[in-house]
């Protein structure tokens, strides 16, 4: 197929693609069907669509045509002048500032929300809330490696039982928060338990099933559930019992305003819903980041890696997966706890394939196993649409090409994983002496 | 035979209706993933689009005046055919053949990706409300006694069964006489091995997702018209319940995806006949949950072997 010459002008492959492109739009793009007084009709599209067709047509030809000269001079572009390549400082071994930049980061985002506006809290809250999504399913698709595409399940399974235990048992958000997370871990380990002895792809249809499974059950189980109305007036979580709404709902309960004697502000509330995610994403980074050196940790990476040598090595690759499946669904299941309590009402809608779709997204994106990355994407998925609202209608189109684009240019995401790895520092004295000889490790960083 | 005969007779033949469009769509599934070992995550919404291309085509003769039913069918199977054929090409060429080499997972994410976007791309261009049209083949026989429960059986049914089946002796015909039928074959047995006889293997990929998406095309416009109502969300569930049938049946095995796509079809239609038609989709999922726990290699499939 690739022509040697890089003169040579590619006419027929030139030719096919773009009639191939007039095949692909003609009858989707050129023709607008619509259902009047119950008869099928067809229009032509817009004029502008057919100038777009046109114009795509003509430049994926002249793509083609030139594609040799183009990349020739492409290749030549590059070998005289390299891109340069951007390296972020490294950290690594330096660990007291390390330490002193995280603390900064930390109490500059508690006391951030103080001096904004309450509707940048609230979209900041949403983020973290995805910032809690993608770090538990990083831990099941980029640490562990197992393509989980029902992750939206176990999300609703934290926020439904808030909901049904609140509504049915009056209980609270904070024991809840516990159960919450307790009972999607268990239907992770029960789902896991069979499933994961699966090949990957396998997997990720069965997972993909179960997520669906529970939005049907939830969605038909009108009786306790609510059906497709879902549940409303789903409480908020209390400061020590605390409320902070205008008048206590309970008697005997002193509303937060009232008990520091200052004004009623339902900005309050925002804030403390903000500083509680924040609290729970550190808690989830911190859990994480603990698991991650120990046994358990390494092992899920070993098993990505290689299934097969770790197998050899007396790992227990079932067990190993397993564990991974059932803290990611935990993670999912404490989001979905606060998620009900945030919004105070949840129905099946929030829990379509969709959400999964966009939690592997933010997980991709990042960079699979890249717990910074992943925090990023998060931020940057849920802000960006704020900022386009216009493109509103385009976003997940947006999102599928950007998944595909990624996994082709980028698949190992915006800010990579840094694997474990020996640092060689360079002395003065390498410059002058054979560099191999003189060089030691210094310093082993994850 | 009582009346609870003629029910379950009318339950099975919906169900082997419903159950021979699964397996259409089933079987580029089957070949894909026999093929390059890949789940072709956008079939679905290839079907979506083949559905979408047929209403526009019946649409506009009915607009030009043409008022025969047979050509109207001709015409909206044809240019389905070629345009979906065209679509199912570019997303092998654009989404999977730069990752061929690269990690499954890799691959697969790609694949959901593509998935989303084509949706989206349908969603935006036609928009998302359902287009619906009126049934084109009215009427059907009917059987039974005149005051009890009755068997109806649809020209619309037996249209699917006749399609279906000239489909499938044409695939079957294609696969195991045709020059190109062999070199897939030989694909499905050993692609490095293909390759190296001189067999250009792109090419052979590149067939099977034409020939995948036609079957998806001929599904979309049985299907389209069955139902009379298309949206673009029709090909995510069709895509999950076709893949589902082709992991029933053994993946990479096309007898096996058209048989796992008649038992899955006549599983939901019993569930929605005797229990309840909102479950259906749960029992259709849980049939895969049960079948990879049991009989991972599916029906007639062969157990896979996982080479170091």
């Amino acid at each position: 197929m690739n022509s040697q010459s890089s003169t040579t002008l590619r006419w027929f492959p030139a030719f096919m693609a773009s009639g191939a492109l007039l095949l692909l739009a003609v009858l989707m793009l050129g023709v607008q069907l619509s259902t009047e007084n119950t008869e099928l009709v067809v229009y032509l599209a817009a004029s502008e669509r057919w100038h777009l067709i046109l114009a795509g047509a003509v430049l994926v030809f002249l793509v083609q045509l030139f594609r040799n000269p183009i990349s020739a001079f492409w290749q030549g572009a590059k070998k005289h002048n390299p891109l340069p390549q951007v390296q972020l400082p490294s950290l690594d071994d330096n660990k007291p500032l390390k330490r002193l930049l995280i603390s900064f980061a930390v109490a500059g985002l508690m006391v951030w929300p103080f001096f904004v506006s309450r509707g940048a809290v609230d979209l900041a809250t949403l983020a973290l809330i995805y910032v809690m999504l993608g770090l538990g399913l990083n831990v099941v698709v980029g640490l562990a490696g197992l393509l989980d595409l029902g992750y939206v399940g176990f999300y609703a399974v934290g926020a439904y039982s808030y909901a049904l235990l609140s509504q049915y048992f009056g209980l609270d958000f904070w024991s809840c928060l516990l159960i919450g997370g307790v009972m999607a871990a268990f239907f992770g380990f029960i789902l896991g338990f069979p499933v994961l002895r699966l090949r990957g792809d396998y997997l990720a249809i069965v997972t993909l099933g179960f997520g669906e499974i529970i939005r049907i059950l939830l969605n038909n189980w009108t009786s306790i559930t609510g059906g497709p109305n879902g549940i409303s007036q789903i409480p908020k979580p209390t400061l020590f019992g605390l409320e902070f709404s205008r008048r206590a709902k309970e008697d005997g309960n002193v509303p937060f305003h009232e008990f520091f004697g200052i004004d009623y502000s339902s900005g309050y509330k925002v804030i403390f819903l903000y500083i509680l995610a924040l609290l729970l994403v550190l808690l989830t980074l911190y859990i994480i980041n603990r698991l991650l050196r120990m046994p358990i940790g390494r092992a899920w990476e070993a098993l990505r890696e290689d299934d097969i040598a770790c197998r050899s090595l007396g790992l227990n690759p079932t067990a190993i997966k397993l564990s991974a499946f059932t803290i990611g669904a935990a993670f999912a299941g404490f989001a979905g706890t606060f998620f009900a309590a945030r919004q105070g009402f949840i129905s099946p809608e929030s829990f379509t394939f969709i959400e999964s779709a966009i939690i592997l997204a933010i997980v991709v994106l990042g960079g699979m196993g890249s717990q910074m990355g992943v925090i990023l994407a998060a931020v940057i998925m849920t802000v960006l649409p704020e900022f386009a609202r216009e493109f509103q209608e385009y976003r997940m189109l947006m999102f599928g090409l950007m998944m595909v684009l990624m996994m082709m240019w980028r698949p190992e995401g915006l800010m990579p994983m840094k694997r474990p790895h020996l640092t060689l520092k360079d002395h003065p004295s390498d410059k002058k002496d054979d560099a191999s000889v003189n060089r030691q490790p210094i310093a082993e960083s994850v | 035979m009582g009346e609870a005969g003629f029910y379950f007779i009318q339950q099975l033949l919906n169900g082997i209706t419903i159950g021979s469009t699964y397996a259409l769509i089933a079987i580029g599934y089957t070949m894909v993933y026999g093929i390059i070992g890949m789940i072709n995550f956008a079939h679905g919404e290839i079907y979506m689009i083949g559905s979408y291309v047929a209403f526009a085509v019946l649409a506009g003769l009915a607009l030009m005046g043409v008022d025969s039913i047979a050509l109207m069918l001709a015409a909206a199977f044809i240019i389905s055919i070629i345009i979906t054929s065209t679509y199912g090409f570019a997303v092998e060429r654009v989404a999977y053949r730069p990752l061929r080499n690269s990690n499954r997972l890799i691959a697969l994410i790609s694949a959901i990706g593509m998935s989303i976007f084509l949706q989206n791309y349908v969603r935006i261009v036609q928009g998302s409300r359902d287009i619906a049209m009126p049934s084109l083949i009215t009427g059907g026989w009917t059987f039974g006694p005149a005051d009890e429960f009755n068997v109806t059986l649809s020209y619309m049914q037996v249209v699917i069964f006749i399609i279906t089946f000239i489909t499938m002796t044409l695939l079957t015909l294609f696969i195991s006489k045709s020059r190109m039928g062999r070199a897939c074959r030989a694909c499905a047995e050993d692609l490095g091995m293909t390759r190296l006889l001189g067999i250009n293997t792109n090419q052979v990929i590149s067939l099977t997702f034409i020939i995948g998406a036609a079957l998806a095309a001929v599904a979309g416009v049985l299907l389209g018209l069955y139902y009379g109502v298309i949206n673009p969300y029709i090909g995510f569930l069709a895509g999950l319940k076709a893949f589902t049938a082709a992991v029933l049946g053994g993946i990479g095995s096309i007898p096996g995806a058209v048989l796992g796509g008649l038992i899955l079809g006549v599983t939901e239609a019993f569930t929605a006949g005797y229990f309840s038609s909102e479950y259906k989709d749960v029992v259709a999922f849980s049939l895969l949950v049960l079948i990879l726990l049991f009989r991972p290699s599916g029906i007639l499939g062969k157990p896979e072997v996982e080479k170091v």
